[in-house]
């Protein structure tokens, strides 16, 4: 696989969560010096979930999968379809942990399971990326000889 | 390693080094009665870890090594790199120096409210500059 389709995808998802985690937090922080909407605060749990998982986590994981060594035969990236489910499972769950405190009474709940979402999600990654945490083989092909 | 680059990496050390201060200060409060103003700091401390720190050490590798823009133009729109520099941390800073002084200073939460746009606005532009530097790198065409 010459161009790690998922390493953009879970990029450009973090760059997109990192807009929106911010756009609420200079609301909620806006809010703080100037108040004018005391709701905001419920956007606390999106803003740091969107943040540090939706964003810095998605971002880490993009970069990890396309630059982590990869294997000699095919596939070369090791269980793609683990670090697919790994970004299925980690969107998910920042999700539902964003919209629990919308959900009335069944907010503990989501909030739960998108806890346990995201903690699958990392798991799954984790599964991913084991074996490829290893020491790189670098290969120095032979020099020509110079008749 | 660009000159940007620099700047990001030496400032973010400078900034954990602050944070893990303010830490100190925090936890000090199990030790003594600190005056309110200090008592205060756990947002700025969490903050300054988060974005000052970490966020600032990985926009400056981000600036450096992503894949090239354009062969033109190797790190996209520079000016604007600059910007999000200068922009994120005055937001930063005005944080750091009005949110603990918010209720005991009239200036401080137009101040807050100020960070909160610099800070929003120089999110966006590293979304922005960035966005076009996440894709596959180039080919080396052979000579």
């Amino acid at each position: 696989m010459s161009r790690p389709k998922l390493m953009l995808w879970a990029t450009r998802a973090g760059l997109l969560y990192i807009a929106l985690g911010i756009t609420f937090g200079a609301l909620i922080l806006f809010h703080k010096g100037i108040p004018y909407a005391p709701t905001l605060w419920l956007l606390l749990p999106a803003h740091m979930d969107l943040m540090l998982i939706g964003g810095m986590t998605q971002f880490a994981f993009g970069i990890a999968f396309g630059i982590l060594p990869r294997f000699r035969t095919e596939p070369r990236r090791g269980n793609v379809k683990l670090a697919w489910a790994a970004l299925i499972l980690l969107n998910l769950g920042v999700w539902l942990v964003a919209l629990s405190p919308y959900l009335g009474f069944n907010a503990g709940t989501a909030l739960l399971a998108g806890r346990a979402l995201e903690a699958a999600g990392a798991l799954a990654f984790l599964l991913h990326a084991w074996p490829r945490v290893r020491p790189v083989v670098i290969t120095v092909p032979k020099a020509k000889k110079v008749a | 390693m660009p000159k940007l680059t620099r700047w990001y990496i030496k400032l973010s050390l400078v900034y954990l080094v602050l944070a893990l201060l303010v830490a100190a200060i925090l936890a000090s409060r199990t030790l003594w009665t600190l005056p309110p103003v200090l008592a205060a700091l756990s947002p700025v401390y969490f903050h300054l870890f988060m974005v000052g720190w970490v966020s600032e050490l990985i926009i400056g590798v981000v600036f450096w090594l992503f894949p090239t823009y354009s062969p033109e133009r190797k790190r996209g729109n520079e000016t604007l790199a600059w910007a999000v520099f200068w922009i994120l941390n005055g937001g930063l800073l005005l944080r750091i120096f009005s949110e603990p002084m918010l209720g005991r200073a009239s200036w401080a939460g137009g101040l807050l409210a100020a960070s909160a746009v610099l800070q929003w606005v120089a999110g966006m532009l590293f979304v922005y500059i960035t966005w076009g530097r996440v894709r596959p790198p180039r080919r080396r065409q052979k000579a």
